[in-house]
């Protein structure tokens, strides 16, 4: 589990459009990344090609390597199914399935997974799941009610467990909070911190307070004008980025003076 | 006098010459369809019943109502469930195909193809299903009987014709087959970006993605879309009445010469030659179908209710 994630050289087209062009970064294991940039810089399209979640938009291809533990993701023999079960994904709106009750939702993963399952088995991975996402105590009462049955905020808790109930290497975020109020979003960004002990969390995210409060790496996207690219500007520790950084963009970006 | 004027006003809010019209028309053919359908269940109930309490003596057929009809009611339901059962698997699988499969052009094209299925008069269906269905099948049928004759529904001995109560199922399926695949893909092509991706980011194939985020939002769709094709089955007349050699016994043989009828066929076929309460036999029996057609449909209603909480509309 958590494995750390390293990308090199890699362009990302759709078609004949370069949407992202020559990304080189390195994610550590059991570390929070936050990408930040202006919209349409190219971060969420990124964050997407490292569970092969962009290819399901036709067209989409990339050159580069993105290597998980040395591993690469776009080996010919590599099956993008393998994949996205090996690195767990949360949306910008909280998407549970709503057919299924709230348990269920848990096990949709698993279920994919593997054929049979005890039900002692799929009961703890239920509680383990939730109560990991600190929504057990809220929901420990209703687990056959539907999910859609939740607030908003406990939608998206609901999606975490979902996605780390298959114990995931990594876990992608696609600015998890956009549609949250603040409460619901200080709840999820600590929990971000509590999952950090057993995942490699990369959080892409508009909110500069987000991502000073809960990464230890923030990587700065943008692009050079309309119609080019989207590129890395640069990446290194919070801290560093947020007080220090190198490049005039990052420190115009950070301290809101474009955008 | 300019007291009351004000008051006047202030009771009844403006309203606009378009809107009145507009409302008018609207209600006017709402209470068309309702006077239509009560209209149509008057008739039959009140030029039924004589023909329900006629004696078998005084009617062509020369057995009570209940006798009469039963076998047709089975008929009918016999023909339209196997229509659907062979239609509706095909539908969605082809629905999914067009909606979440198929290249573009190619979807597009299939999607008109299928539409055209719907344009081809029943007529044209019986007599494609009599001279080439029927015959094509007699071999099918005989194959079916050496080798399944152990299972009732194969029991033969085959139609030397082809002409049994699966050929006008097949032809029936056909016919069904385009309603239920243009509802079924406009509500697979309406599934929530979200839920697929959700689904597909959990690691689901594309199978898996239909399975866990088309099928059970469409559910409900696809109930609504079969049980129109139902309709359509059950009230089916001209080619069901071209293909099927009907001998009015209930029966499971789904191979053999004699077969059930069904009532919307046995009414076109026997009204001309029927007379005094025949007719009004014939005209309760349309009655038991259209009972039988609007229970399905409440059927259909009850199935989408039950689990409204979990249908993805709130």
């Amino acid at each position: 589990m958590a494995k750390s994630i390293d990308v090199s050289d890699l362009n990302i087209y759709y078609g004949d459009f370069l949407a992202v062009e020559g990304v080189t970064i390195p994610v550590a294991a059991r570390s929070v990344t936050a990408f930040i940039g202006p919209s349409g810089c190219g971060k969420s399209t990124f964050l997407r090609s490292l569970n092969r979640m962009h290819e399901v938009i036709r067209g989409a291809r990339v050159d580069g390597k993105v290597l998980v533990d040395g591993q690469d993701l776009y080996a010919d023999d590599m099956d993008p199914v393998n994949v996205r079960r090996m690195i767990g994904m949360v949306f910008q709106r909280p998407n549970p399935f709503p057919t299924m009750s709230i348990a269920e939702n848990v096990l949709a993963g698993q279920k994919l997974n593997s054929k049979r399952m005890k039900k002692s088995e799929a009961d703890d991975i239920v509680e383990r799941s939730l109560r990991s996402a600190g929504l057990w105590n809220e929901v420990k009462d209703r687990l056959d009610r539907p999910g859609s049955g939740l607030s908003g905020g406990q939608q998206q808790r609901l999606c975490i467990a979902r996605a780390i109930a298959t114990q995931p290497e990594v876990l992608l975020m696609d600015e998890p909070c956009s549609a949250l109020d603040p409460i619901s979003t200080s709840v999820i960004e600590d929990l971000i911190h509590e999952l950090k002990k057993d995942y490699t969390i990369v959080i892409v995210t508009h909110n500069m307070q987000q991502a000073a409060r809960v990464s230890d790496t923030t990587a700065f996207f943008n692009l050079a004008g309309v119609g080019q690219p989207g590129r890395l500007i640069e990446h290194g520790p919070t801290e560093k980025m947020f007080s220090n950084p190198e490049d005039p963009a990052t420190e115009a970006y950070i301290q809101g003076r474009f955008g | 006098m300019t007291s009351i004027q004000s008051t006047a006003r202030k009771r009844s809010t403006p309203t606009r010459p378009g809107d009145r019209i507009f409302r008018g028309t609207s209600v006017a053919a709402a209470l068309t369809i309702l006077a239509t359908l009560a209209g149509v269940a008057l008739f039959l109930t009140v030029e039924g019943i004589p023909g329900v309490l006629a004696s078998p003596d005084e009617v062509k057929h020369g057995t009570t109502f209940i006798d009469y009809v039963v076998p047709l009611v089975f008929g009918t339901l016999l023909a339209a469930v196997l229509a659907l059962a062979m239609a509706i698997p095909v539908a969605i699988g082809v629905a999914l195909y067009i909606s979440h499969y198929a290249p573009r052009r190619l979807a597009a094209t299939l999607g008109y193809v299928i539409d055209l299925l719907a344009a081809v008069p029943s007529v044209v269906y019986g007599v494609w299903g009599i001279s080439f269905l029927a015959t094509a099948l007699v071999p099918v049928y005989g194959w079916l009987e050496r080798t399944l004759g152990f299972i009732p529904l194969f029991a033969g001995p085959a139609s030397a014709t082809g002409r049994t109560i699966l050929t006008a199922s097949i032809v029936l399926a056909v016919m069904v087959l385009p309603v239920i695949t243009a509802l079924c893909r406009e509500i697979f092509l309406q599934t929530p970006r979200l839920h697929e991706e959700a689904a597909l980011a959990l690691g689901a194939t594309r199978w898996e993605m239909a399975k866990l985020a088309i099928f059970p939002y469409a559910r409900s769709g696809i109930i609504s879309a079969s049980m129109l094709g139902l309709g359509r089955a059950l009230g089916e007349t001209m080619a069901v009445a071209m293909v099927l050699s009907a001998s009015g016994v209930i029966t499971v043989n789904l191979i053999s010469s004699t077969n059930p009828s069904t009532i919307a066929a046995n009414i076109a076929l026997t009204f001309n030659e029927a007379t005094g309460l025949t007719v009004n036999a014939l005209i309760a029996s349309g009655l038991v179908l259209f009972l039988l057609t609007f229970l399905v449909n409440f059927a259909a209603r009850a199935i989408v209710e039950r689990r409204k909480d979990f249908s993805g509309a709130n």
